[in-house]
């Protein structure tokens, strides 16, 4: 079968690739790409060998931050990103959650200390994937239906 | 340590340590000079008449002294300062801090922004640290071991905090821990995911009167009405768990009843003078474990 590209190439910028489908606006949302001036593209529903129906978002002139990162890691804890330079990929990793998440996500218990003071949002990370956060101050545990994003 | 915010940060070796200086602490009779010109804060932001008492007799009878307030309503608290601020206060007037909030986690705020040692007295829902170290302390004072026992915990597991961090903390030791209570108010799936996946074996039963005769220590909580949406569940269950002399005659010999205290009804007054009544001993063993912890995190014993 042809090789097909399903959504244009980049000069420059970044790609989020295996997005799981259902996430894939979600992620474009958090990313703000309705405001961005560069160059967006976002298909959802392609087929995926390993996960079934995946989203790719192609940011141009786009760099993304360890906080953004991080967030797309929560919603899409396979997804791969890569770094394009002259339509090449110059550098591609998997997202990872790293041990501790900072000022990522807001805690899910409204009686938390973190939400009724101005401090850090800090969690532990004790599972990648799917992701579980244990709050740095009320100790409870967030899954996936909890995580409540900044 | 630097200080004492979670029963989850201890290890078993923790644990054990404390004990053993508790244990030191209540042989030696220590009293006197031991923390003589240290000043202890305790800051009661919710009223806990018997755990405030109980630390500030820790500190006395080690030769300390106490700066504190037990109602925020008159302190500056009530004019909006926050957490933050008053803790970068406290450890300015003081050398430990002692912290009861309604707020789940403001322990850990304090501990994370105070430079000296801050002891959790209470965080919302969330932990209670000290009443775990003294209930361990209690039972291995009583049994002479915390591993190889079958520890019943009895009445509002779902809510009840104390229990969650007995259980929590008792699967540090090989123990086998028997939950008896009504299906409404059972411990909750997450605590019992994870206990299992420490490999600790748990078991759960609504049969009190049952589950007595296998058990080395009962430790009772109160069922509370208002945890009930239909008050005729509550009526229905309310009277299974109210422990009386005669519940306790297929018992072990040498069953040992605990609870937090206070207790309302859940514990008839015909237990007290019985050989299982454990709960005087065990408050009375809250201020031991307090000035073990104090003079542990003072520096002033190891």
């Amino acid at each position: 079968m042809k090789k097909e590209l399903k959504v244009a190439a980049i000069k420059e910028g970044t790609v989020i690739d295996h997005i799981p489908a259902e996430h894939t606006f979600k992620i474009a949302e958090m990313l703000r790409a309705d405001s961005l001036k560069n160059v967006v593209s976002v298909a959802s529903n392609l087929d995926s060998k390993k996960i079934g129906k995946k989203g790719i978002i192609k940011l141009g002139g786009m760099r993304l931050g360890d906080k953004e990162a991080q967030k797309i890691a929560l919603l899409a804890p396979n997804a791969t990103l890569s770094i394009i330079k002259n339509y090449k990929v110059v550098q591609k990793k998997k997202l990872e959650l790293p041990d501790e998440v900072i000022g990522i996500v807001r805690c899910f218990n409204p009686n938390c200390i973190s939400n009724k003071e101005v401090v850090e949002r800090r969690f532990a990370v004790e599972r990648k994937s799917p992701p579980a956060l244990r709050c740095f101050y009320c100790e409870r545990l967030m899954t996936e239906d909890d995580l409540k994003v900044l | 340590m630097k200080s004492i915010v979670s029963i989850r940060n201890l290890s078993r070796e923790d644990i054990l340590y404390i004990l053993s200086l508790a244990d030191r602490i209540h042989t030696a009779n220590y009293s006197g000079d031991l923390l003589k010109g240290k000043i202890l804060a305790t800051l009661f932001y919710e009223p806990s008449t018997r755990t405030r008492l109980s630390f500030e007799s820790a500190m006395m009878r080690l030769g300390g002294r106490i700066i504190g307030f037990s109602d925020p309503k008159i302190s500056s608290v009530a004019k909006g300062e926050t957490l933050y601020d008053t803790i970068k206060m406290v450890e300015s007037y003081s050398d430990i801090i002692a912290i009861r909030h309604p707020s789940d986690g403001a322990a850990a705020l304090a501990a994370d922004t105070a430079k000296i040692p801050v002891i959790n007295a209470g965080d919302g829902a969330n932990q209670h640290p000290t009443q775990t170290l003294l209930d361990l302390y209690t039972i291995q004072k009583s049994k002479g071991r915390l591993d190889g026992l079958k520890i019943g915990m009895a009445g509002d597991l779902k809510y009840g905090r104390t229990v969650h961090s007995l259980a929590d903390a008792m699967g540090h030791f090989k123990s086998e821990l028997v939950f008896i209570s009504p299906p409404e108010l059972q411990m909750p799936k997450e605590q019992k995911n994870e206990l299992s996946a420490r490999g600790v074996r748990w078991k759960e039963t609504e049969d009190l009167q049952k589950a007595i005769r296998e058990l080395d220590i009962l430790y009772m909580t109160r069922i509370q009405k208002e945890r009930f949406a239909d008050l005729v569940e509550y009526e229905k269950v309310k009277g299974c768990y109210i422990l009386n002399r005669q519940m306790l005659s297929g018992a072990k010999k040498d069953l040992r009843i605990m609870h937090p205290l206070p207790r309302v009804d859940e514990i008839s007054s015909d237990v007290d003078d019985t050989q299982y009544q454990l709960y005087f001993e065990q408050a009375k063993n809250g201020v031991t474990v307090r000035m073990a912890l104090l003079a542990m995190l003072l520096g002033k014993i190891r």
